[in-house]
């Protein structure tokens, strides 16, 4: 059969090959005479099927009702107006009620420099969460889009995602353009609505200040092979945290991952990966407290690469997602700074080197017992690494008028148990003793809804 | 330079002419449609099933292997109507494999050849997990499955052109032993017309269509939301007047509800593959239909 189909796919390659004006002028002459042929041919054959048609028709209706066949396809129902064109929406709401033991106007992670992003819990009572909006649909046949908005509380919009992807490149690559969730690690791509906890890991608050957003291209490709392996990579303007924008031409977020996963058996779904984020930062500013008690801002300007591990696993008995499940998840991530801090930029201007290294980590586990219910629990763990400031070091400053880098070891362990009665709507209480600040914990309890209305979503793994 | 042209043109001549000699590979979304790939490919395909009989295909977990297998994937047999709407759409854009894409030659939803019962005049979530396009579970009624397998056939023909031939003779083949078995299935199942019976899930009505069955009640007070006590309590008031002669339950139902029903209302449980590998005597598409009949009869003498 091989040698077969060798053979045929060779003799196929050389016909393509072949000049094929050869024989082009006795072909035309061919081919009108046959064409005549078939014209004739077929006249005569509709109008045999016509009379046989209308002998059908005259015949009983009571035929149709005895048949044993199944009946045929419907005609398909043509789009009426131009709204069949419209693109899918589907709208995410979200709110919780938190009860914290510490005020959270000063949560911070000891040791790290702030992010500006979004941290901790949210504000004590009731809190509107981000409505979220998405919609997407196909471009025409060789692109898709989609528009994430998120509506914060305060009634500003901004948009989440806003991006294009290729459908139709072959040879398994895929490309993503605009401003889009970098698919660095594994929770990093996962819109909030689909966290197993109502917020993130605190390593990713404290190294990117929630998600790692690119304004950028990203391209990807997938290995030809049952094994899942999946490579990309990613450039951008570097405009979010750790980053900053460079305000001259070029590219800045540069990231490159690589992803592999498959099954243990029936019942076990695995994935792992690698990322690499390398950035660069000017002035990148931020407030803090001199040994004095006078407010400063302070700013780094030099490099910034982060590098994550990623792991995850899920347990379905058989498959089935519906009674139980567990799903066990862990992320390592590590950054090194490397450039110059400069101190009370408005004020003394005084500059010098900088350097740290900083890593956060956590494990996840979130265990379905009964159809609807699910339980979790999560440790996380922050490090703020040695931090060698130039100011210090050369006696200019004291370790003290850079509270906020002062050595720390931040930590939090989260419980949870949500019950969603179904596929659109969660409901969730969370409590967690929190140490971000690496002084008095944090005791948080939120209770948490989850909403989704309109098209049906479909979540990565 | 040339030379080196000319190699990378020998390079790419010979990768383009491998896969003509390999069996096309199938991605199959349901182990029905899949055993249908098999039946109607035989050893030119090479057929991988996404799912087991013992899952719910409303939810399945967009899996890394799963993608992996949508990315070497020359046809995609996918039930449609939006059954895999949870997890199909996202294995197709992670593939990264335009063969397989909606509206590509390799993209094949089997209801698109049918049909559909319970088609919705007016969808809300109110009422469940319904189906706007229509009841999707199509292939527990056999003579869905033999317009399947045509335009299957047909389509296998369109993926696999230098094949078309061996399966256009295998799909013929098929039809004749299908229809053979639809016969002797019509004679076993004469004694199950106008039977009364209680349903898991919407997923049963094919079968009760084709078995003209009476069904009396459905165990889910609407697709996809699981009874709470107070109306299985209902249910057992409502049924017990006039008990069903059986309550049929699929493979991969909870049986906790069923088998409670069955205790109070005195009617047996009649188990049923719902898809092929469901029980072990369901080992292909034949078997399926074998078994179930099998079990209906059984559980109709009781």
């Amino acid at each position: 059969m091989g040698h077969a189909s060798r053979v045929i796919a060779s003799v196929a390659i050389a016909a393509a090959l072949l000049p094929a004006t050869v024989q082009a002028a006795d072909d035309v002459a061919a081919l009108r005479a046959e064409i005549a042929a078939l014209k004739a041919d077929y006249a005569e054959r509709v109008g045999a099927l016509e009379v046989r048609i209308d002998q059908l028709e005259s015949a009983s209706s009571a035929a149709a009702a005895v048949a044993a066949e199944p009946p045929p396809p419907p005609p398909s129902a043509p789009a009426r107006n131009s709204s069949a064109f419209n693109p899918a929406i589907s709208v995410i709401l979200a709110g919780n009620y938190a009860d914290l033991s510490q005020d959270p106007a000063d949560y911070h992670f000891a040791g790290f420099i702030p992010s500006g992003g979004e941290i901790g819990p949210g504000e004590r009572s009731f809190n509107l969460g981000e409505s979220e909006i998405t919609f997407s649909a196909s471009v025409d046949p060789y692109f898709t889009a989609a528009l994430t908005l998120a509506l914060s509380p305060g009634n500003e919009i901004g948009v989440e995602e806003a991006f294009f992807r290729t459908t139709s490149l072959p040879a398994g690559f895929t490309v993503k353009g605009g401003r889009f969730f970098s698919s660095i690690g594994y929770l990093n791509e996962i819109h909030a609505h689909a966290w197993d906890f109502v917020d993130q890991p605190l390593a990713y608050q404290a190294l990117f200040g929630g998600q790692y957003a690119q304004d950028g291209v990203q391209v990807k490709w997938l290995a030809p092979t049952d094994l899942f392996l999946e490579f990309g990579a990613e450039v951008g303007n570097g405009g979010a945290f750790p980053g900053t924008r460079l305000g001259r031409n070029g590219l800045n977020g540069a990231t490159l991952f690589a992803h592999a996963g498959g099954d243990l058996g029936d019942s076990i779904g695995w994935r792992a990966g690698v990322s690499w984020l390398d950035l660069d930062a000017e002035d990148r500013a931020y407030a803090d407290v001199d040994s004095l008690g006078s407010p400063v801002v302070n700013a780094f300007t030099g490099g910034s690469q982060t590098w994550i591990a990623d792991a995850t696993l899920k347990w379905t008995p058989s498959g089935d997602t519906r009674r139980r499940a567990l799903k066990l998840q862990a992320e390592y991530m590590q950054r090194t700074e490397d450039g110059d801090l400069a101190f009370d930029v408005d004020g003394s201007g005084l500059s010098d080197g900088y350097h740290s290294r900083q890593s956060g980590w956590y494990v996840q586990g979130v265990y379905q017992f009964m159809s609807r219910w699910r339980v979790g629990l999560r440790y996380d763990e922050l490090d703020s690494g040695t931090t060698r400031i130039g100011l210090v070091q050369q006696g200019e400053l004291l370790a003290a008028d850079f509270p906020l880098l002062l050595p720390a070891s931040p930590s939090r362990v989260t419980t949870m148990i949500d019950w969603s009665p179904s596929e659109f709507s969660r409901l969730r209480a969370q409590y967690a003793w929190d140490d971000a600040r690496d002084g008095a914990t944090d005791r948080q309890l939120l209770i948490q809804y989850l909403y989704a209305i309109g098209a049906h979503g479909a979540h990565k793994f | 330079m040339n030379r080196f042209i000319k190699g990378v043109c020998l390079a790419l001549t010979l990768v383009a002419a491998l896969p003509a000699q390999a069996a096309i590979k199938v991605l199959a979304t349901t182990a029905d449609w899949g055993a249908l790939a098999t039946e109607l490919g035989g050893d030119k395909v090479n057929v991988y099933t996404a799912t087991s009989a013992l899952q719910d295909v409303h939810r399945v977990d967009a899996k890394p292997s799963l993608v992996a297998r949508a990315r070497t994937a020359d046809l995609v047999v996918a039930n449609g109507a939006e059954l895999e709407i949870g997890w199909l759409p996202v294995l197709l854009q992670e593939s990264g494999n335009p063969r397989i894409q909606p509206g590509a030659t390799g993209y094949f939803e089997a209801t698109s050849a049918l049909r559909l019962l319970e088609i919705p005049t007016a969808v809300d979530r109110s009422m469940g997990d319904i189906h706007p396009l229509g009841n999707p579970h199509v292939q527990l009624d056999p003579r869905n499955i033999a317009v399947v397998a045509k335009a299957l056939s047909a389509r296998l023909a369109a993926v696999d052109a230098p094949n078309a031939p061996y399966y256009q003779s295998r799909g013929a083949d098929f039809q004749a032993r299908w229809q053979q078995a639809l016969t002797r299935w019509s004679t076993q199942a004469a004694p199950l017309k106008g039977v009364p019976v209680v349903v898991m899930h919407r997923d049963q009505t094919y079968l009760v269509h084709w078995l003209g069955m009476q069904e009396l009640a459905a165990i889910e007070p609407k697709p996809g939301v699981p009874p709470s006590a107070g109306y299985l309590a209902g249910l057992v008031t409502r049924l017990s007047a006039s008990p069903p002669r059986m309550i049929l339950l699929n493979a991969y139902n909870d049986p906790k509800a069923a088998d409670w029903l069955s205790e109070r209302i005195k009617s047996p449980v009649a188990m049923l593959p719902f898809s092929v590998g469901g029980t072990p005597e369901a080992k292909d598409l034949f078997g399926l239909f074998d078994d179930t009949l099998q079990k209906l009869t059984a559980a109709a003498r009781q």
